[in-house]
């Protein structure tokens, strides 16, 4: 298959996810956390958070929509039928409370072609509303050839 | 935690409509999660995990095993084969190294059926 080698480094638009506590919970119940943290603001506060603390992989939420933006790049042309989610690295920094607000920025790390098959990387650096760097991703698809 | 050390394994059986809460948690609804006809008419067995979700049960062993979400430093995870609703899932890990009395490098792995559908999976866990 035929890959465009010609986006690498192009930078998407940031979007902003605002964190709100029930999705936090709600999430949390999903993935079958029980730690209080993440789910009872008042041990949230007692513990010293402004409000129920997110998950680590709480970063898949906040930082999907930035990355999607890249996924359905027609310039990139990722053929979904073909599409498998082979690798993710996630790399965190100060914690995510509700409340927060996260700006993320996509970019494509790599692109390359292998054997018929597409490789994409694209890594997102997610920041807070005090420009502290929360999370950054890896996000590594393969595309299968036909 | 010193090199050679197990953490405390995480089991975990996924119930059939988990793959709908977990879409709808975090926004992926991507079909093959979620609709077992759609899923069967693109050769899979049926309706599968979504990759991050097992990745989020790698997540919560390291996490625990860290004592806090504030332990966990990173987190990469290969995605192998696929993992299914209604059977068990198996988090298990082995502290590779301790880097400056600092950080413990855990490596983790997800199996399902005796198969791993993560592997490869490394952790950074701040210790002391």
């Amino acid at each position: 298959m035929e890959v465009n080698l010609d986006v690498v480094g192009k930078t998407y638009p940031p979007t902003v996810y605002a964190v709100g506590r029930e999705k936090v919970r709600e999430y949390a119940r999903a993935v079958g956390e029980t730690d209080p943290l993440y789910l009872d603001v008042e041990a949230a506060r007692a513990a010293g958070h402004d409000d129920v603390v997110a998950p680590p992989m709480f970063a898949v939420v906040y930082a999907m929509p930035a990355v999607a933006a890249g996924m359905f790049d027609p310039e990139i042309g990722i053929d979904f039928a073909r599409l498998v989610h082979a690798g993710q690295r996630f790399t965190w920094g100060p914690l995510v409370v509700a409340g927060d607000e996260i700006a993320t920025t996509v970019s494509v790390k790599d692109v390359s072609e292998r054997r018929g098959s597409g490789f994409y990387a694209f890594e997102s650096v997610s920041t807070n509303q005090r420009d502290e760097t929360v999370c950054t991703g890896l996000w590594s698809n393969i595309v299968r050839g036909a | 935690m010193q090199p050679g050390d197990e953490i405390a394994p995480l089991s975990v059986t996924p119930d059939r409509y988990l793959t709908v809460r977990y879409a709808g948690a975090s926004g992926d609804f991507n079909p093959i999660h979620i609709d077992e006809q759609f899923a069967v008419e693109v050769g899979l067995p049926g309706r599968i995990l979504h990759g991050l979700y097992s990745m989020a049960q790698v997540a919560r062993a390291v996490t625990e095993a860290g004592g806090g979400p504030e332990s966990l430093r990173s987190l990469t995870v290969q995605f192998r084969g696929m993992g299914l609703p209604e059977h068990e899932l198996t988090v298990t890990g082995t502290v590779r190294e301790l880097r400056d009395d600092a950080i413990a490098v855990v490596e983790t792995v997800c199996t399902q059926q005796g198969k791993a559908i993560i592997r490869n999976a490394e952790a950074e866990i701040e210790v002391g």
